[in-house]
């Protein structure tokens, strides 16, 4: 079970309104994105912090019909 | 003894201790390759631990760092991220300077 990147955008824009999101499917299989996502909600927190939302975001998707996303987060 | 106290031995009693798949000689994922690969290449000791040999510890790590992927890297006790995080710490200097400020290389 993959998902795409339309339904990767999904779930994130459903907790992370105001984000703009660039996602490559790197290989081309439905299973290896990586994601550049800025909002304002990741001002001033950690990478870490950061990082989990994104993960939330995709309600525990994660490790699981995403085996891999590779994140980059940035403020606004 | 529980995993949560099995976990957080093994982060108390290595100063790196990376939750990896594979092993660093001989790492099974290529997200894992990368953060032991830049740990070798910064010259840290670090102990690697291989979640693909204890389902308890990959999935009981997951819980006790509220993280949901390996690798996952620990220094002096702190989760200091997964792949991307280490990776862009790596890129930046920042983790040189972690590890030379916790006198670790």
């Amino acid at each position: 079970m993959a998902l795409s990147i339309e339904e990767i955008k999904k779930l994130i824009t459903s907790s992370i309104p105001d984000a703009t999101i660039e996602i490559k499917d790197l290989v081309g299989d439905s299973n290896h994105y990586s994601a550049k996502i800025c909002s304002k909600i990741f001002n001033g927190i950690s990478k870490i912090e950061q990082h989990k939302l994104v993960y939330k975001s995709l309600q525990g998707k994660m490790g699981n019909e995403l085996h891999a996303l590779s994140i980059t987060t940035e403020g606004k | 003894m529980n995993i949560r106290s099995e976990i957080e031995n093994i982060i108390n009693n290595n100063e790196i201790c990376l939750f990896m798949k594979g092993v660093p000689e001989a790492p099974q994922c290529g997200f894992s390759m990368t953060v032991s690969n830049i740990l070798k290449h910064l010259g840290a000791n670090f102990k690697g631990v291989n979640v693909l040999d204890n389902e308890e510890i990959r999935n009981g790590v997951k819980t006790f760092s509220d993280w949901p992927t390996i690798p996952q890297l620990y220094v002096k006790g702190e989760f200091v991220g997964g792949c991307d995080i280490v990776k862009e710490m790596y890129e930046k200097g920042e983790l040189k300077e972690l590890l030379k400020s916790k006198s670790l290389i």
